[in-house]
Protein backbone atom coordinates (compact mmCIF):
# COMPACT_ATOMS: atom_id res chain seq x y z
CA UNK A 1 0.00 0.00 0.00
CA UNK A 2 1.22 3.49 -0.82
CA UNK A 3 1.95 5.78 2.12
CA UNK A 4 -0.51 8.59 2.86
CA UNK A 5 0.07 11.58 0.57
CA UNK A 6 1.79 14.55 2.24
CA UNK A 7 0.22 16.82 -0.30
CA UNK A 8 -2.98 16.27 -2.17
CA UNK A 9 -4.15 18.51 -4.98
CA UNK A 10 -7.64 18.11 -6.46
CA UNK A 11 -9.12 19.90 -9.44
CA UNK A 12 -6.78 22.86 -9.10
CA UNK A 13 -7.67 25.87 -11.25
CA UNK A 14 -5.95 29.25 -11.23
CA UNK A 15 -6.88 32.34 -13.24
CA UNK A 16 -4.75 35.46 -13.25
CA UNK A 17 -5.87 38.60 -15.02
CA UNK A 18 -8.64 36.78 -16.87
CA UNK A 19 -6.22 34.16 -18.18
CA UNK A 20 -6.48 30.58 -17.09
CA UNK A 21 -3.03 29.43 -15.95
CA UNK A 22 -3.97 26.06 -14.44
CA UNK A 23 -6.96 23.86 -15.12
CA UNK A 24 -8.25 20.75 -13.40
CA UNK A 25 -4.95 19.59 -11.95
CA UNK A 26 -4.81 16.56 -9.68
CA UNK A 27 -1.66 15.38 -8.00
CA UNK A 28 -0.36 13.63 -4.92
CA UNK A 29 3.03 13.95 -3.34
CA UNK A 30 4.32 11.21 -1.04
CA UNK A 31 7.28 10.85 1.26
CA UNK A 32 10.31 9.39 -0.49
CA UNK A 33 9.40 10.80 -3.88
CA UNK A 34 11.55 13.06 -6.03
CA UNK A 35 9.01 14.61 -8.35
CA UNK A 36 10.20 16.46 -11.43
CA UNK A 37 7.74 19.05 -12.72
CA UNK A 38 8.32 19.40 -16.46
CA UNK A 39 6.77 21.33 -19.29
CA UNK A 40 7.61 24.05 -21.81
CA UNK A 41 7.86 27.71 -20.77
CA UNK A 42 4.46 29.07 -19.84
CA UNK A 43 3.03 25.62 -19.12
CA UNK A 44 2.17 26.64 -15.55
CA UNK A 45 5.00 25.03 -13.57
CA UNK A 46 5.81 28.07 -11.44
CA UNK A 47 2.09 28.85 -11.04
CA UNK A 48 1.59 25.32 -9.73
CA UNK A 49 4.41 25.71 -7.21
CA UNK A 50 3.05 29.07 -6.12
CA UNK A 51 -0.31 27.39 -5.41
CA UNK A 52 1.41 24.56 -3.55
CA UNK A 53 3.20 26.96 -1.20
CA UNK A 54 0.13 29.14 -0.80
CA UNK A 55 1.42 32.36 -2.39
CA UNK A 56 -1.27 32.10 -5.07
CA UNK A 57 -4.80 31.30 -3.99
CA UNK A 58 -6.42 29.09 -6.65
CA UNK A 59 -10.02 29.91 -7.62
CA UNK A 60 -10.96 26.25 -8.04
CA UNK A 61 -10.02 23.02 -6.38
CA UNK A 62 -8.18 22.14 -3.21
CA UNK A 63 -4.61 22.00 -1.98
CA UNK A 64 -4.35 19.79 1.09
CA UNK A 65 -1.24 19.53 3.23
CA UNK A 66 -1.42 16.41 5.41
CA UNK A 67 -5.13 16.26 4.77
CA UNK A 68 -5.79 19.83 5.82
CA UNK A 69 -6.60 22.75 3.53
CA UNK A 70 -3.38 24.72 2.98
CA UNK A 71 -4.93 28.12 3.76
CA UNK A 72 -6.19 26.73 7.07
CA UNK A 73 -2.70 26.07 8.38
CA UNK A 74 -1.16 28.57 10.77
CA UNK A 75 1.71 30.06 8.69
CA UNK A 76 4.48 28.90 11.02
CA UNK A 77 3.15 25.36 11.38
CA UNK A 78 2.87 25.15 7.59
CA UNK A 79 6.40 26.52 7.19
CA UNK A 80 7.82 23.87 9.55
CA UNK A 81 6.46 21.13 7.28
CA UNK A 82 7.07 22.63 3.90
CA UNK A 83 10.15 24.46 2.70
CA UNK A 84 10.40 26.33 -0.57
CA UNK A 85 13.41 27.16 -2.68
CA UNK A 86 12.58 30.19 -4.80
CA UNK A 87 14.09 31.01 -8.16
CA UNK A 88 16.92 33.50 -8.30
CA UNK A 89 18.47 32.99 -4.84
CA UNK A 90 18.01 36.59 -3.75
CA UNK A 91 19.89 37.88 -0.72
CA UNK A 92 19.11 41.54 -0.13
CA UNK A 93 21.54 42.42 2.64
CA UNK A 94 25.21 41.55 3.22
CA UNK A 95 24.38 38.50 5.34
CA UNK A 96 26.96 35.83 6.17
CA UNK A 97 26.19 32.31 4.93
CA UNK A 98 25.51 30.94 8.41
CA UNK A 99 22.92 33.64 9.08
CA UNK A 100 21.19 32.94 5.77
CA UNK A 101 20.98 29.25 6.58
CA UNK A 102 19.79 30.11 10.10
CA UNK A 103 16.79 31.89 8.58
CA UNK A 104 15.56 28.39 7.78
CA UNK A 105 14.95 27.99 11.52
CA UNK A 106 12.52 30.93 11.69
CA UNK A 107 9.45 28.65 11.52
CA UNK A 108 10.81 26.81 14.57
CA UNK A 109 11.81 30.01 16.35
CA UNK A 110 14.97 28.38 17.70
CA UNK A 111 17.68 30.05 15.60
CA UNK A 112 19.45 31.26 18.75
CA UNK A 113 19.05 28.01 20.67
CA UNK A 114 21.06 24.81 20.59
CA UNK A 115 18.51 22.79 18.60
CA UNK A 116 18.46 25.45 15.89
CA UNK A 117 22.22 25.85 15.83
CA UNK A 118 22.65 22.10 15.48
CA UNK A 119 20.22 21.96 12.55
CA UNK A 120 22.05 24.82 10.85
CA UNK A 121 25.37 23.08 11.41
CA UNK A 122 24.02 19.83 9.91
CA UNK A 123 22.68 21.66 6.86
CA UNK A 124 26.01 23.45 6.35
CA UNK A 125 27.85 20.13 6.60
CA UNK A 126 25.50 18.37 4.21
CA UNK A 127 26.10 20.98 1.54
CA UNK A 128 29.80 21.25 2.17
CA UNK A 129 29.51 24.88 3.23
CA UNK A 130 31.40 24.92 6.52
CA UNK A 131 34.36 26.63 4.89
CA UNK A 132 32.08 29.39 3.62
CA UNK A 133 29.98 29.82 6.77
CA UNK A 134 31.47 33.23 7.53
CA UNK A 135 31.52 34.50 3.94
CA UNK A 136 29.02 37.06 2.69
CA UNK A 137 26.30 35.27 0.73
CA UNK A 138 26.08 38.15 -1.76
CA UNK A 139 29.71 37.65 -2.76
CA UNK A 140 29.39 33.95 -3.60
CA UNK A 141 29.20 32.44 -7.06
CA UNK A 142 25.84 31.32 -8.44
CA UNK A 143 26.57 27.68 -7.65
CA UNK A 144 27.65 28.40 -4.09
CA UNK A 145 24.61 30.56 -3.49
CA UNK A 146 22.33 27.81 -4.80
CA UNK A 147 23.87 25.48 -2.24
CA UNK A 148 23.43 28.07 0.52
CA UNK A 149 19.75 28.40 -0.33
CA UNK A 150 19.27 24.65 -0.38
CA UNK A 151 21.01 24.47 3.00
CA UNK A 152 18.60 27.14 4.24
CA UNK A 153 15.64 25.03 3.11
CA UNK A 154 17.13 21.86 4.64
CA UNK A 155 17.84 23.64 7.94
CA UNK A 156 14.06 23.85 8.36
CA UNK A 157 14.05 20.03 8.31
CA UNK A 158 10.75 19.97 6.44
CA UNK A 159 8.75 16.95 5.40
CA UNK A 160 8.18 18.50 2.02
CA UNK A 161 10.64 20.44 -0.11
CA UNK A 162 9.52 22.39 -3.17
CA UNK A 163 12.10 23.95 -5.45
CA UNK A 164 11.60 26.24 -8.45
CA UNK A 165 14.36 25.62 -11.00
CA UNK A 166 17.13 24.98 -8.48
CA UNK A 167 19.45 24.05 -11.35
CA UNK A 168 19.08 27.29 -13.31
CA UNK A 169 22.42 28.98 -14.05
CA UNK A 170 24.44 26.14 -12.54
CA UNK A 171 27.36 24.42 -14.25
CA UNK A 172 27.01 20.68 -15.04
CA UNK A 173 28.97 19.58 -11.98
CA UNK A 174 26.80 21.71 -9.66
CA UNK A 175 23.66 20.41 -11.37
CA UNK A 176 24.70 16.81 -10.73
CA UNK A 177 25.64 17.69 -7.16
CA UNK A 178 22.27 19.31 -6.41
CA UNK A 179 20.28 16.51 -8.07
CA UNK A 180 22.18 13.88 -6.07
CA UNK A 181 21.47 15.85 -2.89
CA UNK A 182 17.77 16.16 -3.64
CA UNK A 183 17.65 12.46 -4.45
CA UNK A 184 19.31 11.74 -1.11
CA UNK A 185 16.73 13.95 0.65
CA UNK A 186 13.93 11.95 -0.94
CA UNK A 187 15.77 8.76 0.02
CA UNK A 188 15.83 10.01 3.61
CA UNK A 189 12.04 10.11 3.64
CA UNK A 190 11.21 13.63 2.52
CA UNK A 191 8.97 14.45 -0.38
CA UNK A 192 10.79 16.62 -2.90
CA UNK A 193 9.28 18.34 -5.92
CA UNK A 194 11.28 20.49 -8.28
CA UNK A 195 10.73 22.34 -11.52
CA UNK A 196 13.46 21.59 -14.04
CA UNK A 197 14.15 21.82 -17.74
CA UNK A 198 16.84 19.19 -18.12
CA UNK A 199 15.15 16.07 -19.51
CA UNK A 200 18.27 13.99 -19.02
CA UNK A 201 18.54 14.81 -15.30
CA UNK A 202 14.80 14.34 -14.87
CA UNK A 203 14.96 10.90 -16.50
CA UNK A 204 17.94 9.86 -14.38
CA UNK A 205 17.21 11.24 -10.95
CA UNK A 206 13.46 11.75 -10.53
CA UNK A 207 11.33 8.93 -9.20
CA UNK A 208 8.32 10.48 -10.86
CA UNK A 209 7.68 13.23 -13.38
CA UNK A 210 4.72 15.43 -14.03
CA UNK A 211 4.39 17.04 -17.44
CA UNK A 212 2.33 20.20 -17.77
CA UNK A 213 1.09 21.68 -20.99
CA UNK A 214 -0.95 24.88 -21.23
CA UNK A 215 -1.94 24.64 -17.58
CA UNK A 216 -3.13 21.06 -17.83
CA UNK A 217 -1.65 17.77 -16.75
CA UNK A 218 -0.31 15.92 -19.78
CA UNK A 219 1.31 13.01 -17.98
CA UNK A 220 2.16 11.83 -14.48
CA UNK A 221 4.27 8.79 -13.68
CA UNK A 222 7.75 7.26 -13.53
CA UNK A 223 10.05 8.93 -16.08
CA UNK A 224 10.77 5.62 -17.79
CA UNK A 225 7.10 5.20 -18.64
CA UNK A 226 6.09 8.80 -19.19
CA UNK A 227 8.90 10.44 -21.13
CA UNK A 228 8.45 8.80 -24.51
CA UNK A 229 8.93 10.20 -27.99
CA UNK A 230 5.25 10.98 -28.44
CA UNK A 231 5.00 12.96 -25.20
CA UNK A 232 8.17 14.95 -25.86
CA UNK A 233 6.86 15.88 -29.30
CA UNK A 234 3.47 16.89 -27.91
CA UNK A 235 4.73 18.87 -24.93
CA UNK A 236 8.05 20.42 -25.92
CA UNK A 237 7.84 19.88 -29.68
CA UNK A 238 11.22 18.12 -29.73
CA UNK A 239 12.68 14.80 -30.80
CA UNK A 240 15.13 13.33 -28.31
CA UNK A 241 18.07 11.02 -28.44
CA UNK A 242 17.17 8.12 -26.17
CA UNK A 243 20.12 5.89 -25.19
CA UNK A 244 21.26 3.61 -22.40
CA UNK A 245 24.55 4.37 -20.71
CA UNK A 246 26.03 2.47 -17.76
CA UNK A 247 22.67 0.87 -17.27
CA UNK A 248 20.84 4.18 -17.03
CA UNK A 249 18.70 6.05 -19.44
CA UNK A 250 20.22 9.02 -21.24
CA UNK A 251 17.70 11.40 -22.73
CA UNK A 252 18.92 14.33 -24.81
CA UNK A 253 16.75 16.76 -26.82
CA UNK A 254 18.14 16.54 -30.35
CA UNK A 255 16.02 18.43 -32.86
CA UNK A 256 12.69 20.19 -33.17
CA UNK A 257 9.89 17.78 -33.97
CA UNK A 258 8.59 17.94 -37.54
CA UNK B 1 22.23 41.19 25.46
CA UNK B 2 21.84 37.41 25.59
CA UNK B 3 25.01 37.23 23.54
CA UNK B 4 26.83 39.12 26.26
CA UNK B 5 25.67 36.78 28.98
CA UNK B 6 26.59 33.73 26.95
CA UNK B 7 30.08 35.18 26.48
CA UNK B 8 29.71 34.99 22.70
CA UNK B 9 30.10 38.66 21.93
CA UNK B 10 32.54 39.52 19.17
CA UNK B 11 34.21 42.84 18.40
CA UNK B 12 31.19 44.10 16.47
CA UNK B 13 28.87 43.26 19.34
CA UNK B 14 31.21 44.99 21.74
CA UNK B 15 31.13 48.21 19.71
CA UNK B 16 27.40 47.98 19.24
CA UNK B 17 26.15 47.09 22.69
CA UNK B 18 28.86 48.61 24.91
CA UNK B 19 30.78 51.36 23.14
CA UNK B 20 27.83 53.03 21.41
CA UNK B 21 25.55 53.08 24.49
CA UNK B 22 28.48 54.51 26.47
CA UNK B 23 28.91 57.23 23.84
CA UNK B 24 25.18 57.90 23.94
CA UNK B 25 25.28 58.29 27.71
CA UNK B 26 28.20 60.69 27.40
CA UNK B 27 26.40 62.71 24.73
CA UNK B 28 23.23 62.85 26.83
CA UNK B 29 25.22 64.24 29.76
CA UNK B 30 26.92 66.73 27.43
CA UNK B 31 23.51 67.72 26.12
CA UNK B 32 22.30 68.35 29.68
CA UNK B 33 25.40 70.43 30.32
CA UNK B 34 25.08 72.55 27.18
CA UNK B 35 22.84 75.56 26.84
CA UNK B 36 22.69 79.29 26.58
CA UNK B 37 23.02 79.84 30.29
CA UNK B 38 26.60 79.36 31.35
CA UNK B 39 26.29 77.24 34.46
CA UNK B 40 28.17 73.99 35.12
CA UNK B 41 26.09 70.82 35.18
CA UNK B 42 27.12 70.06 38.74
CA UNK B 43 25.87 73.45 39.87
CA UNK B 44 22.59 72.88 38.00
CA UNK B 45 22.17 69.50 39.66
CA UNK B 46 22.94 70.84 43.13
CA UNK B 47 20.66 73.80 42.59
CA UNK B 48 17.78 71.63 41.34
CA UNK B 49 18.27 69.26 44.25
CA UNK B 50 18.10 72.15 46.69
CA UNK B 51 14.96 73.42 44.98
CA UNK B 52 16.43 76.67 43.64
CA UNK B 53 14.19 78.17 41.00
CA UNK B 54 16.62 79.07 38.20
CA UNK B 55 18.74 75.90 38.13
CA UNK B 56 15.72 73.62 38.37
CA UNK B 57 13.89 75.52 35.61
CA UNK B 58 16.93 75.30 33.34
CA UNK B 59 17.63 71.67 34.04
CA UNK B 60 14.16 70.17 34.48
CA UNK B 61 12.02 72.36 32.24
CA UNK B 62 14.45 73.08 29.42
CA UNK B 63 17.41 70.77 29.13
CA UNK B 64 15.95 67.50 30.36
CA UNK B 65 12.95 67.51 27.99
CA UNK B 66 15.19 68.62 25.13
CA UNK B 67 17.72 65.86 25.77
CA UNK B 68 15.03 63.24 26.26
CA UNK B 69 13.33 64.32 23.04
CA UNK B 70 16.66 64.18 21.20
CA UNK B 71 17.12 60.59 22.28
CA UNK B 72 13.51 59.63 21.55
CA UNK B 73 13.08 61.39 18.23
CA UNK B 74 16.46 60.14 17.02
CA UNK B 75 15.73 56.59 18.12
CA UNK B 76 12.26 56.68 16.56
CA UNK B 77 13.62 57.93 13.23
CA UNK B 78 16.48 55.41 13.21
CA UNK B 79 14.18 52.54 14.11
CA UNK B 80 11.56 53.51 11.52
CA UNK B 81 14.26 53.92 8.88
CA UNK B 82 15.63 50.45 9.54
CA UNK B 83 12.14 48.91 9.40
CA UNK B 84 11.29 50.75 6.20
CA UNK B 85 14.52 49.69 4.49
CA UNK B 86 13.91 46.13 5.64
CA UNK B 87 10.32 46.07 4.41
CA UNK B 88 11.10 47.58 1.02
CA UNK B 89 14.52 45.88 0.83
CA UNK B 90 15.95 49.10 -0.42
CA UNK B 91 18.84 50.92 1.27
CA UNK B 92 17.54 54.22 -0.13
CA UNK B 93 14.19 53.94 1.62
CA UNK B 94 13.59 56.40 4.42
CA UNK B 95 10.79 56.67 6.95
CA UNK B 96 9.15 59.59 5.14
CA UNK B 97 8.74 57.54 1.97
CA UNK B 98 5.26 56.36 2.85
CA UNK B 99 3.86 59.84 3.31
CA UNK B 100 3.44 59.78 7.09
CA UNK B 101 5.94 62.57 7.77
CA UNK B 102 4.29 64.74 5.10
CA UNK B 103 1.01 64.10 6.91
CA UNK B 104 2.47 65.25 10.19
CA UNK B 105 3.99 68.30 8.51
CA UNK B 106 0.72 69.26 6.84
CA UNK B 107 -1.18 68.93 10.12
CA UNK B 108 1.30 71.16 11.92
CA UNK B 109 1.47 73.70 9.08
CA UNK B 110 -2.32 73.97 8.98
CA UNK B 111 -2.33 74.49 12.75
CA UNK B 112 0.20 77.30 12.38
CA UNK B 113 -1.68 78.84 9.44
CA UNK B 114 -5.09 78.83 11.09
CA UNK B 115 -3.80 79.97 14.45
CA UNK B 116 -5.01 76.72 16.03
CA UNK B 117 -1.41 76.20 17.16
CA UNK B 118 -1.85 78.97 19.74
CA UNK B 119 -5.21 77.66 20.99
CA UNK B 120 -3.61 75.53 23.71
CA UNK B 121 -0.19 74.22 24.63
CA UNK B 122 -0.17 70.95 22.71
CA UNK B 123 -2.25 72.06 19.72
CA UNK B 124 0.67 71.98 17.28
CA UNK B 125 1.95 68.45 17.93
CA UNK B 126 -1.62 67.18 18.17
CA UNK B 127 -2.39 68.60 14.73
CA UNK B 128 0.74 66.83 13.48
CA UNK B 129 -0.48 63.52 14.88
CA UNK B 130 -3.87 64.04 13.26
CA UNK B 131 -2.18 64.72 9.93
CA UNK B 132 -0.16 61.52 10.31
CA UNK B 133 -3.31 59.51 10.94
CA UNK B 134 -4.92 61.01 7.84
CA UNK B 135 -1.90 60.22 5.65
CA UNK B 136 -1.75 56.69 7.04
CA UNK B 137 -5.44 56.12 6.36
CA UNK B 138 -5.06 57.28 2.74
CA UNK B 139 -1.99 55.09 2.15
CA UNK B 140 -3.79 52.05 3.62
CA UNK B 141 -6.84 52.77 1.49
CA UNK B 142 -4.81 53.27 -1.70
CA UNK B 143 -2.52 50.31 -1.24
CA UNK B 144 -5.04 47.82 0.13
CA UNK B 145 -4.20 44.89 2.33
CA UNK B 146 -2.97 42.34 -0.18
CA UNK B 147 -0.58 44.54 -1.99
CA UNK B 148 2.97 44.53 -3.26
CA UNK B 149 5.79 46.69 -1.96
CA UNK B 150 5.82 48.74 -5.15
CA UNK B 151 2.12 49.60 -4.75
CA UNK B 152 2.86 50.62 -1.18
CA UNK B 153 5.69 52.91 -2.34
CA UNK B 154 3.53 54.40 -5.08
CA UNK B 155 0.72 55.08 -2.62
CA UNK B 156 3.19 56.66 -0.18
CA UNK B 157 4.83 58.80 -2.84
CA UNK B 158 1.40 59.95 -4.08
CA UNK B 159 0.34 60.95 -0.57
CA UNK B 160 3.69 62.64 0.13
CA UNK B 161 3.47 64.72 -3.06
CA UNK B 162 -0.18 65.60 -2.49
CA UNK B 163 0.52 66.73 1.07
CA UNK B 164 3.65 68.56 -0.10
CA UNK B 165 1.54 70.43 -2.63
CA UNK B 166 -1.00 71.29 0.07
CA UNK B 167 1.78 72.66 2.29
CA UNK B 168 2.93 74.82 -0.63
CA UNK B 169 -0.66 75.98 -1.08
CA UNK B 170 -0.91 76.97 2.58
CA UNK B 171 2.34 78.93 2.28
CA UNK B 172 0.98 80.51 -0.87
CA UNK B 173 -2.14 81.67 0.95
CA UNK B 174 -0.40 82.80 4.13
CA UNK B 175 -0.97 86.52 4.41
CA UNK B 176 1.67 87.83 6.75
CA UNK B 177 5.41 87.32 6.31
CA UNK B 178 5.54 86.41 10.00
CA UNK B 179 3.19 83.50 9.46
CA UNK B 180 5.24 82.33 6.50
CA UNK B 181 8.51 82.48 8.41
CA UNK B 182 6.90 80.75 11.37
CA UNK B 183 5.80 77.88 9.11
CA UNK B 184 9.11 77.67 7.26
CA UNK B 185 11.13 77.71 10.49
CA UNK B 186 8.92 75.00 11.95
CA UNK B 187 9.48 72.85 8.90
CA UNK B 188 13.24 73.15 9.30
CA UNK B 189 12.97 71.10 12.45
CA UNK B 190 14.06 71.97 15.96
CA UNK B 191 13.95 70.72 19.52
CA UNK B 192 14.46 74.11 21.14
CA UNK B 193 12.02 75.19 23.84
CA UNK B 194 10.13 71.90 24.03
CA UNK B 195 8.64 71.03 27.38
CA UNK B 196 7.90 67.84 29.25
CA UNK B 197 4.28 68.21 28.09
CA UNK B 198 5.36 67.57 24.50
CA UNK B 199 7.47 64.71 25.74
CA UNK B 200 4.48 63.18 27.53
CA UNK B 201 2.31 63.59 24.43
CA UNK B 202 4.59 61.83 21.96
CA UNK B 203 6.13 59.22 24.25
CA UNK B 204 3.17 56.80 24.16
CA UNK B 205 3.02 56.93 20.36
CA UNK B 206 6.73 56.26 20.09
CA UNK B 207 6.53 53.37 22.53
CA UNK B 208 3.62 51.78 20.67
CA UNK B 209 5.40 52.34 17.36
CA UNK B 210 8.61 50.80 18.70
CA UNK B 211 6.67 47.81 20.01
CA UNK B 212 4.98 47.26 16.64
CA UNK B 213 8.27 47.53 14.77
CA UNK B 214 9.98 45.23 17.24
CA UNK B 215 7.30 42.64 16.57
CA UNK B 216 8.08 42.85 12.85
CA UNK B 217 11.74 41.88 13.31
CA UNK B 218 11.45 38.19 12.34
CA UNK B 219 9.41 39.02 9.27
CA UNK B 220 11.93 41.63 8.21
CA UNK B 221 14.77 39.13 8.65
CA UNK B 222 12.91 36.61 6.47
CA UNK B 223 12.25 39.28 3.85
CA UNK B 224 16.02 39.49 3.28
CA UNK B 225 15.48 36.44 1.05
CA UNK B 226 12.58 37.89 -0.94
CA UNK B 227 8.80 37.87 -0.53
CA UNK B 228 8.08 34.31 -1.69
CA UNK B 229 10.75 32.86 0.57
CA UNK B 230 9.51 34.96 3.48
CA UNK B 231 6.01 33.61 2.89
CA UNK B 232 7.34 30.06 2.79
CA UNK B 233 9.12 30.72 6.11
CA UNK B 234 5.75 31.37 7.71
CA UNK B 235 5.66 35.17 7.49
CA UNK B 236 2.28 36.72 6.74
CA UNK B 237 3.21 39.56 4.39
CA UNK B 238 -0.04 41.56 4.74
CA UNK B 239 0.36 41.45 8.52
CA UNK B 240 4.02 42.43 8.27
CA UNK B 241 3.26 45.38 6.00
CA UNK B 242 0.53 46.62 8.32
CA UNK B 243 2.82 46.27 11.35
CA UNK B 244 5.63 48.23 9.72
CA UNK B 245 3.38 50.89 8.25
CA UNK B 246 1.53 51.44 11.53
CA UNK B 247 4.72 51.31 13.61
CA UNK B 248 6.48 53.75 11.30
CA UNK B 249 3.51 56.09 11.36
CA UNK B 250 3.47 56.11 15.18
CA UNK B 251 7.23 56.69 15.44
CA UNK B 252 7.68 59.17 12.62
CA UNK B 253 4.38 60.95 13.08
CA UNK B 254 5.20 61.58 16.72
CA UNK B 255 8.77 62.62 15.87
CA UNK B 256 7.76 65.11 13.17
CA UNK B 257 4.86 66.44 15.25
CA UNK B 258 7.18 67.43 18.06
CA UNK B 259 10.37 68.25 16.19
CA UNK B 260 9.43 69.24 12.64
CA UNK B 261 11.08 67.70 9.60
CA UNK B 262 14.43 66.16 10.42
CA UNK B 263 16.01 64.56 7.41
CA UNK B 264 18.61 61.86 6.90
CA UNK B 265 18.63 60.33 10.38
CA UNK B 266 16.29 57.55 9.28
CA UNK B 267 18.32 57.04 6.14
CA UNK B 268 21.83 57.17 7.53
CA UNK B 269 21.41 55.34 10.87
CA UNK B 270 20.58 51.95 9.30
CA UNK B 271 23.46 52.38 6.85
CA UNK B 272 25.94 52.98 9.63
CA UNK B 273 24.75 50.02 11.67
CA UNK B 274 24.29 47.42 8.94
CA UNK B 275 27.95 46.30 8.94
CA UNK B 276 27.89 46.03 12.74
CA UNK B 277 24.93 43.64 12.71
CA UNK B 278 26.25 41.85 9.61
CA UNK B 279 23.18 42.64 7.58
CA UNK B 280 20.71 41.09 10.05
CA UNK B 281 17.49 43.03 9.51
CA UNK B 282 16.19 42.04 12.96
CA UNK B 283 19.18 43.19 15.01
CA UNK B 284 19.39 46.26 12.81
CA UNK B 285 16.23 47.63 14.47
CA UNK B 286 17.63 48.26 17.98
CA UNK B 287 21.06 49.10 16.56
CA UNK B 288 19.60 51.70 14.24
CA UNK B 289 17.49 53.19 17.04
CA UNK B 290 20.68 53.54 19.05
CA UNK B 291 22.50 55.18 16.14
CA UNK B 292 19.57 57.51 15.47
CA UNK B 293 19.53 58.68 19.08
CA UNK B 294 23.28 59.18 18.96
CA UNK B 295 23.25 61.14 15.71
CA UNK B 296 20.40 63.42 16.69
CA UNK B 297 21.82 64.16 20.14
CA UNK B 298 25.13 64.96 18.48
CA UNK B 299 23.43 67.19 15.93
CA UNK B 300 21.43 69.01 18.58
CA UNK B 301 24.63 69.59 20.56
CA UNK B 302 26.14 70.98 17.38
CA UNK B 303 23.17 73.29 16.91
CA UNK B 304 23.65 74.72 20.39
CA UNK B 305 27.41 75.03 20.08
CA UNK B 306 27.23 76.68 16.66
CA UNK B 307 24.57 79.20 17.61
CA UNK B 308 25.03 82.83 16.67
CA UNK B 309 23.55 85.98 18.12
CA UNK B 310 20.90 86.19 15.44
CA UNK B 311 19.40 82.75 15.30
CA UNK B 312 19.92 79.18 16.33
CA UNK B 313 20.87 76.92 13.46
CA UNK B 314 17.86 74.67 12.86
CA UNK B 315 18.30 71.00 13.74
CA UNK B 316 16.80 69.71 10.49
CA UNK B 317 19.09 72.00 8.51
CA UNK B 318 22.15 70.65 10.29
CA UNK B 319 21.18 66.99 9.90
CA UNK B 320 20.61 67.53 6.19
CA UNK B 321 23.82 69.54 5.77
CA UNK B 322 25.85 66.77 7.38
CA UNK B 323 23.68 63.89 6.27
CA UNK B 324 23.54 64.60 2.56
CA UNK B 325 27.30 64.64 1.89
CA UNK B 326 27.66 61.63 4.16
CA UNK B 327 25.05 59.84 2.13
CA UNK B 328 26.86 60.74 -1.09
CA UNK B 329 29.99 59.22 0.40
CA UNK B 330 28.10 56.03 1.20
CA UNK B 331 26.84 55.83 -2.37
CA UNK B 332 30.35 56.30 -3.74
CA UNK B 333 31.69 53.63 -1.42
CA UNK B 334 28.99 51.11 -2.27
CA UNK B 335 29.53 51.89 -5.96
CA UNK B 336 33.22 51.06 -5.69
CA UNK B 337 32.33 47.85 -3.85
CA UNK B 338 29.92 46.85 -6.59
CA UNK B 339 32.40 47.30 -9.42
Amino acid sequence: MKPEALMNVRGLGLDVGGRSLLQGLDLQLRAGELLGILGPNGAGKTSLLRCLIGVSRPQRGQVLLQGRELAGWPPQARARRMAYLAQGHVVHWPLPVREVVALGRLPHGDGQRDSGRAAVQRALEQLDLLGLAGAQAQHLSGGERARVMLARALATEPELLLADEPLAALDPAQQLHIMALLRAQAGAGRAVALVLHDLGLAARFCTRVLVLHQGQLLADGPPGEVLDADLLARSYGVQALDLQHEGERCLLPWRLAA
Amino acid sequence: MTALRAGRMDARGLVLWLLLPACLLGLAVASLATGYVDMPLLRLLQGSWAGELLPSRILLDLRLPRTALCLLVGAALGLAGAAMQGLLRNPLAEPGLLGVSSGAALGAVLALYTGFADAFALALPMAGLAGTALALAIVFFLAGRHTSSSTLILAGVAVASLFGALIALVLNWAKSPTAISEIVFWMMGSLADRSSRELALVLPFMLVGALLLWRSRRGLAALSLGEETAHSLGVSLPRLRSLVLLGTACCVGAAVSVAGSIGFIGLVAPHLMRPLVRGDAARLLPASALAGALLLTLADLGVRLLHTQTAELKLGVLTSLVGAPFFLLLILRSRSQMS
